[in-house]
């Protein structure tokens, strides 16, 4: 990974937001959720999906994280590496708003 | 005993040429050479309908696109008709005759993102390429009013001879414009492009240094904007996956309504094209004779049909196979293993300084 790719950090007090334009759909047909982005289209798997169904400019990454893992019983830990990986590499595609 | 028949693909994407009417006159315009008549055009409800069975059959963005869309005063009205259908709502604009009133009934309407074209960093030459005096400067005021209404901007650059060397300042333009996105989309020989590929052709030299520059530029810019280039495919090793292989992602229905699997679909003699206007979307995706010509690989032809990428590039462009050898079925002959790829090495190095034969 070059420095250019490096991807962004993700402060815990930061509201993730998806921006006007990108909007995440489920959609029987393509087998699941998909990320719609301009002229772009991205399979969210079960877990991006969890994750961005969150992102709505009113919860925290902190309390995104903390409801993930108390749903899904999981080490804060983890969802915190799944949570601001997948967040990061969103926002460096504009494709969300931190 | 026969296979089992593949699985027919789900399409993502829909290309919806509402109007081939223009204000430009662009030299590399994609619509074919003979255009659709204003009389011929779909009407409102029936690109509703179409908009209905393209969302039940898996489809998830439609791209309006002409021409220029804003020829149709009823752009607002097919604009929701697109989301009422669940669909994500692009416009491909060249700006010129959108105004701003309309601009802000499309975005009330739902639309969800907007391509302007822009056709050079410099004003005059900008006009010129275009055929229209006054052009850059009406593309500059309607992404400004974009980026106001909080729309997600696309700069949509095609590069050629007479702007290559200014790749960094398109994209620097597009950043200033406050474009998330910008495309540099080297010239693709079709349609008008194809008539006028002496007076478009780059040389290799300013090829590579665009390509440099392109990359220099994406790193500079991480973060900042994405930068999509479409790659000259004349000085490629390999041929693109046009359209993402044909009848496999996207359909394109032309103004008056048939049904082609890429854009320059009606250039390849023989092949049957159904209408929206006599068949349901899906059994045109499903069995139209169009459609089914060169879906998947058994059409194949070496050295294609035994080729370990048949499946990622689909050997390549349908359109510019016929255009080039004559022969649908061959090897794009971008690629270097096709056995006419000279053809491809001795056109890129024909270049005449001819006036444009402007798209009209």
């Amino acid at each position: 990974m070059t420095e250019a790719e490096k991807i962004r950090a993700v402060a815990e007090d930061a509201r993730p937001r998806l921006p006007r334009g990108v909007r995440l759909v489920h959609n029987e047909a393509q087998g699941g959720f998909v990320l719609l982005a301009p002229e772009r289209v991205f399979k969210a798997d079960a877990i991006a999906a969890e994750i961005l169904k969150r992102c709505t400019g009113e919860a925290t990454v902190g309390a995104i994280i903390d409801d993930l893992a108390a749903t899904f019983a999981a080490p804060r830990e983890r969802i915190l590496a799944d949570v601001t990986k997948l967040l990061g590499a969103l926002a460096d595609k504009r494709l969300l708003e931190l | 005993m026969l296979a089992p028949a593949e699985k027919l693909p789900t399409p993502l994407g829909l290309l919806a040429e509402l109007t081939h009417r223009c204000p430009l006159g662009c030299p590399y315009c994609s619509n074919p050479l003979k255009l659709d008549p204003r009389a011929d055009e779909l009407d409102t409800a029936t690109w509703a309908r179409v908009f209905r069975e393209a969302a039940a059959l898996g489809v998830l963005q439609v791209h309006l696109s002409g021409g220029e869309p804003a020829a149709r005063r009823d752009l607002v009205e097919i604009t929701a008709a697109a989301r009422a259908a669940g669909l994500y709502a692009n416009l491909i604009t060249s700006a010129v005759g959108l105004t701003e009133k309309t601009l802000g009934a499309l975005a009330d309407a739902g639309l969800d993102h907007v391509q302007i074209s822009i056709q050079d960093s410099i004003e005059s030459s900008a006009d010129r390429i275009a055929g229209y005096d006054g052009a850059f400067a009406k593309k500059r005021a309607l992404a400004a009013q974009v980026v106001r209404l909080k729309l997600p901007l696309t700069v949509n650059a095609v590069v050629h001879r007479a702007n290559i060397e200014r790749v960094g300042d398109l994209v620097e333009l597009a950043l200033a414009l406050g474009a998330g996105r910008v495309e540099i989309a080297h010239v693709q020989y079709y349609g008008w492009a194809l008539e006028n590929r002496a007076a478009l052709m780059p040389t290799p030299e300013q090829v590579k240094r665009a390509v440099g520059e392109v990359e220099a530029l994406r790193a500079k810019h991480h973060g900042r904007i994405v930068i999509d280039a479409v790659v000259p495919d004349y000085y490629a090793k390999y041929p693109k996956p046009c359209v993402g292989g044909w009848g496999r992602r996207s359909l394109n229905v032309t103004p008056a309504g048939r049904v082609l699997p890429c854009h320059a679909a009606e250039t390849i003699p023989g092949l049957e094209f159904w209408s929206v206007r006599e068949h349901a979307l899906a059994d045109i995706w499903a069995s139209s004779p169009a459609f089914r010509a060169f879906r998947g690989t058994d059409w194949m032809q070496e050295p294609c049909a035994s080729c370990p990428r048949r499946h990622e590039d689909f050997g390549g462009c349908r359109c510019q196979a016929f255009a080039l050898t004559g022969d649908a079925r061959a090897t794009d002959p971008v690629c270097h293993l096709s056995p006419k790829h000279a053809i491809v090495k001795e056109l890129a190095g024909v270049r005449e300084e001819a006036e444009y034969v402007y798209r009209r």
